[in-house]
């Protein structure tokens, strides 16, 4: 036997070794098993979901829990969710807010997801829940606080407060290393990218918005505001979606 | 080895010349912009005009070390080692310089957008559509023409190196391809299909394996070429890379749900990443001991040959890290680290320590070789050894001090039962750090420039001998 032949290892690994037809299939195959254990279930299992969940759905049922998710009823139009009513999607405003917030990488010193810690309760809020993210294409969680996390933060300070922050964040806070947003002041928004940006919310695959015609048609409401403007809406509707009962779990 | 020899093998290494130049360029400039936005963390009024500021430059500086830094890496000791160890030219050398120019184009329109503000903000997946398009495009061309090449050897057994390299084609395309999954409003805006939990997994088990396949994969395939070649030994144990291998293949790809602990991801997938994250110290190990052990009977070589230093290093670093990373996969060090400048440290002490050490050495090993000539000065390859790893532990210390600090920051009580620091406070501790992590980083980006300045005149240096030794032939 020669050098060449001798096996090293055992059958099929020299098999492998030797064909680039097999070692492309073994490996095409192998490295598949990990994304589909751990990403195809969320798209079927219902716990992975705060609303349908069973344990919350019943409580939800027999009204012992605030809705999970908005319950629209007919002829209802956005504006008459009040907070507490359940997640809903972004109004034109909010999600055009929401663009600038992606545009500018706010995401990247900015987490939207809290923790179920004691420190995160007192310093945030009550911890976040899958459904609260249902609408995010794309999600932002973050992954980095190097500003506090914002998944609570509307209706924590006035959109006054909101906006001298956002201009000049340091004139409000002068610890404070974000950037000065105040050219957010001078740039309009555009209706028809906003309503374009809608209707892809309900082209979506997965949890499309559902938005009325009506809805879509409210987005002209947004010409003549700034990237200011929409940027507070945006941060205003931020975490106030669900109406928390205090002792009970959420996440199982 | 035969004496009457037949006519040397012909390869392809031009386009390796031109990737590992571009690799070197980008490697300067992908590194000076994350001394810039260290820097704005530290002093913010830095962030002069939008287009420079934080949140923008961020992502230009994660994929311009990954992708142009990283990818040119790959893509020259990639064509290289696959062409060496199959005794083969390059299955088609067009389609390699379609691979070189169409990646670099992808770098340029990275360059133009991700300042503009256009963005999926998917961390290291943040070009848009149309760009994503290109890549799988060019991804593909550079897959196809690898393993084709494979295909094609000369020799009986594909060598191991080329086992990660496939390893790291396919992944990055099933990857690349999910993650970017988007739906268009216009050329230079979409919105990711998946949303919330299901998006954030997809996103994490992209990220994680953009770090697993792209920088760890590859690099190994790079490490196991070029230290056995370095050392001039032959890799310590053969049974040890095969197990290196599969296992590795197997299990990086179920880490990225470590992101995500105590998150609104379901605890159980949460959980099942962690596991396999503690379970993944075995192949790393086993790789980094497989690599430094190829040293064994040539250590004394680390005296003299800095080439080689930079390769062990990397590998002292890659154990270092990847028994970092599945300790910080632990639920109660994940609760203390998440979202602190520890994730920041760790990263970099793979990024810097590992990634970046590794392309060095064997980057600086194709040059000699590319251009068939000895460093211009081989003192100034030890200065930048010495940057480098001072580099690199500064800016991992500064980050595990600011990361740790943070951490016990935002949960600590007094005594009266309420958070003892406002949020802001912990802001403000971070400032020694983050410009300490400064110093770091300029100290490894003018290692950088000591490595452009010493290759240019390497290659000008290998010019001028040649057109001396066509100038005597003629005379």
């Amino acid at each position: 036997m020669s050098d060449h032949d001798k096996i090293y290892s055992t059958k099929f690994q020299d098999k492998i070794e030797r064909s680039t037809v097999l070692m492309f299939v073994v490996v095409a195959v192998i490295l598949t098993f990990g994304g589909i254990v751990e990403i195809v279930p969320l798209f079927y299992l219902d716990r992975t979901m705060t609303h349908l969940s069973p344990d919350v759905k019943n409580k939800v049922g027999s009204k012992e829990i605030s809705p999970i998710v908005w319950q629209r009823q007919p002829g209802q139009s956005l504006e008459d969710w009040k907070p507490g009513d359940g997640v809903r999607p972004y109004k034109p405003l909010e999600l055009a807010g929401r663009d600038v917030y992606v545009r500018e990488g706010c995401y990247l010193c900015h987490s939207q997801m809290i923790r179920p810690f004691r420190d995160e309760k007192d310093r945030y809020g009550p911890y976040s829940v899958s459904s609260e993210s249902m609408y995010d294409h794309p999600f932002q969680w973050g992954s980095k606080r190097t500003g506090p996390d914002l998944a609570r933060v509307g209706g924590k300070y006035s959109d006054e407060w909101h906006r001298s922050h956002l201009r000049y964040p340091r004139e409000v806070v002068p610890e404070s290393v974000m950037p000065n947003y105040v050219f957010l002041d001078n740039n309009k928004l555009d209706a028809s990218k906003v309503k374009k940006s809608m209707q892809a919310m309900n082209s979506m695959p997965f949890y499309p918005a559902h938005y009325t015609e009506a809805d879509i048609a409210s987005a002209a409401g947004v010409e003549g505001k700034t990237e200011m403007d929409a940027m507070v809406a945006y941060l205003q509707s931020l975490g106030n979606h669900i109406k928390f009962t205090e002792g009970v779990n959420y996440r199982d | 080895m035969e004496t009457t020899q037949a006519a040397p093998i012909k390869y392809d290494m031009d386009v390796v010349r031109w990737f590992s130049i571009a690799a070197v360029i980008y490697f300067v400039v992908g590194t000076l912009i994350g001394v810039w936005i260290a820097a704005e963390l530290a002093w913010p009024a830095l962030n002069f005009i939008p287009e420079i500021a934080f949140g923008r430059l961020r992502p230009l500086h994660t994929n311009a070390v990954i992708f142009a830094f990283g990818g040119c890496t790959l893509m020259a000791t990639g064509f290289y080692i696959v062409q060496r160890t199959g005794s083969t030219r390059l299955w088609s050398n067009g389609l390699a310089w379609f691979t070189f120019w169409g990646w670099n184009l992808i770098i340029v329109l990275a360059v133009i957008t991700l300042p503009l503000g256009i963005t999926q903000s998917k961390e290291y997946a943040e070009l848009e559509w149309p760009i994503d398009i290109l890549i799988a495009v060019v991804w593909l061309a550079f897959g196809l023409n690898y393993i084709m090449t494979i295909a094609i050897r000369k020799t009986s057994h594909i060598y191991v190196s080329n086992w990660f390299f496939m390893g790291m084609i396919v992944m990055i395309t099933y990857l690349h391809v999910v993650n970017s999954l988007a739906l268009p409003v216009s050329l230079t805006k979409s919105y990711s299909i998946f949303s919330g939990v299901q998006d954030a997994m997809i996103q994490w088990w992209w990220g994680h394996n953009a770090v697993g396949f792209y920088l760890t994969a590859g690099f190994l395939g790079i490490m196991y070429y070029f230290v056995p070649k370095q050392a001039n030994r032959p890799v310590f144990s053969y049974r040890l890379s095969v197990l290196h291998f599969w296992t590795l293949m197997f299990g990086y790809v179920w880490l990225g749900a470590h992101h995500l602990q105590y998150t609104a991801l379901p605890d159980w997938t949460g959980s099942l990443g962690a596991a396999i994250s503690l379970a993944m110290i075995i192949p790393s190990w086993g790789g980094a001991m497989n690599g430094m052990m190829t040293l064994s009977g040539a250590w004394d070589r680390l005296r003299t040959d800095y080439i080689l230093r930079f390769l062990v290093v990397a590998l002292a670093f890659y154990a270092m890290s990847t028994f970092e990373g599945p300790v910080m996969s632990i639920k109660t060090v994940n609760a203390l680290s998440h979202y602190t400048d520890w994730t920041i440290g760790h990263v970099h002490s793979g990024a810097l320590g590992w990634v970046a050490m590794v392309s060095i050495g064997a980057l600086y090993h194709l040059v000699k070789k590319l251009w068939n000539t000895e460093m211009y000065s081989d003192s100034l390859v030890n200065v930048h050894f010495w940057l480098s790893t001072i580099g690199t532990v500064v800016y991992i210390v500064a980050m595990w001090v600011s990361g740790i600090m943070q951490g016990l920051m935002w949960r600590d009580y007094d005594e009266y039962g309420t958070l003892t620091y406002t949020f802001v406070e912990s802001v403000s501790a971070m400032h020694p750090y983050y410009a300490m992590r400064t110093i770091g980083g300029i100290i490894f980006n003018l290692g950088a420039w000591i490595m452009l300045y010493n290759v240019v005149m390497t290659v000008r240096q290998a010019g001028a001998t040649r057109l001396a030794k066509a100038v005597t032939a003629q005379a």
